[in-house]
């Protein structure tokens, strides 16, 4: 578990360990009775020793769920609020419900900033170097629309191609250069807009 | 920037018997410093919402000139740029800080609800909400998944120990503003003594945060 993946949630080994520290405790609550009532004072050193690995078993469950919800929490930050399939298959139900109210505490702080609606601050995670960026469409996406009214129909394998953004006197604005393949759809789309879609995999930033 | 002076947030301290007015390229200054200290600090530092919202209304009423400029004028590129600029710098604000928040929750609930009367606010009232929110939520998800079925005197864990706190001995670089004297530094190991140094205007250094923590509140340096 160390690559930030979230692997299927291991209800079993969760299930052993707590029967584990139950067996334990008992063995404990029995020989503790033993050495008060019975006097068996040297029953002791096994008793804390117990008590020492019931302590280690609950740190190790604490640490293996909590190290879990660190990953999730990161998914929300990666993905946006809907999760993949795949991802939501590994999750058990009371994850889900702490990804869920996680989603909703940080978006009722994101829309408190400044007072007016709020501030996205899932967004813009790089600082911007360019104004308009290269995108190519990796999967359908239906129709996308910027903020001057035009609308790009962004579609794998589309022949349509994007202006590039122009000034007044004819110098190009942005970044790069149309690719010359023909065959590749290309898009020259502005950066704010792009970001979510590139983390979502529908769009790849070209880098020309 | 091309517009026009703007009110900082003085008329939210009722105290102040001035307004002070700040111009819009000394309330990004503001926004900056606020930025890079939060980025560098590894415990989180007092709030700075009177920077945050003034940022907000600025950026509004910036968005607004940007509708009313011709399509196609090249002040335009120029001008989205200082906003995404601006907006990035104060996302990124505001991540640094909900990061903190999340790492060290019980202890930044603890550091806030010991903070007496008069001092500054660590957490913004919305800050606030959140960490109670994520550590409402943390604890009940433990409990209920783990906790509570484990033997009876194991049911419940302590959040501030079990939680690790910010080292506040790392090392940060950091700028002087404000000329300082005799600064304590502390020794790191027992063969060392402790020794005082004067930070001179405009020096830059490498110390232990622990050092020279209030100095940050107080904006006598800048950490980098």
């Amino acid at each position: 578990m160390s690559d930030g993946q979230l692997p299927a949630f291991s209800e079993d080994g969760l299930r052993q360990v707590l029967q584990e520290m139950e067996s334990l405790f008992e063995q404990n609550q029995a020989d503790v009775n033993e050495a008060k009532v019975g006097g068996r004072a040297d029953l002791i050193p096994s008793i804390k020793l117990r008590h020492c690995c019931l302590l280690r078993n609950q740190r190790c469950i604490l640490a293996y769920l909590y190290d879990r919800l660190l990953r999730i929490r990161a998914l929300r930050w990666e993905y946006g609020s809907v999760l993949p399939a795949t991802v939501r298959f590994h999750m058990s139900a009371e994850e889900l419900t702490w990804f869920s109210q996680y989603k909703k505490s940080l978006a009722s702080f994101m829309r408190s900033v400044g007072g007016a609606e709020g501030l996205d601050i899932t967004q813009d995670m790089k600082p911007p170097k360019s104004l308009y960026i290269q995108v190519r469409c990796l999967k359908d996406h239906g129709e996308f629309e910027i903020d001057d009214g035009t609308v790009v129909l962004l579609k794998k394998n589309s022949q349509v191609r994007e202006q590039e953004e122009r000034t007044a006197s004819g110098e190009k604005t942005g970044s790069g250069h149309p690719d010359v393949r023909p065959f590749c759809p290309q898009h020259f789309l502005p950066r704010w807009k792009c970001e979510q879609l590139i983390r979502q995999g529908v769009l790849e930033h070209v880098l020309s | 920037m091309s517009d026009a002076a703007s009110d900082d947030g003085s008329d939210i301290n009722q105290d102040d018997t001035q307004e002070e007015l700040m111009t819009p390229a000394e309330l990004i200054g503001k926004l900056e410093e606020a930025w890079l200290n939060e980025k560098f600090s590894p415990e989180l530092l007092e709030n700075k919402s009177e920077v945050v919202e003034c940022v907000m209304e600025q950026l509004t009423h910036m968005e607004d000139n940007l509708q009313r400029v011709k399509k196609g004028d090249a002040k335009a590129g120029i001008h989205r740029m200082e906003i995404d600029r601006i907006r990035f710098m104060l996302s990124s604000y505001l991540r640094s800080r909900l990061q903190k928040i999340e790492k060290f929750f019980p202890h930044v609930l603890e550091r806030q609800n010991s903070r007496k009367a008069g001092e500054p606010s660590l957490l913004s009232p919305e800050e606030f909400s959140f960490a109670k929110e994520y550590y409402a939520n943390t604890e009940s998800y433990l409990r209920v998944v783990a906790l509570r079925r484990m033997p009876s005197n194991l049911q419940s864990v302590d959040m501030l120990k079990a939680v690790p706190e910010p080292c506040l001995d790392s090392f940060v670089f950091l700028r002087v503003k404000e000329r300082q004297e005799n600064i304590l530094v502390e020794p790191e190991t027992d063969d060392q003594r402790e020794y005082v140094v004067d930070l001179e205007e405009g020096s830059q250094h490498l110390m232990r945060y622990r050092t020279i923590a209030p100095l940050v509140s107080s904006g006598a340096v800048q950490l980098i």
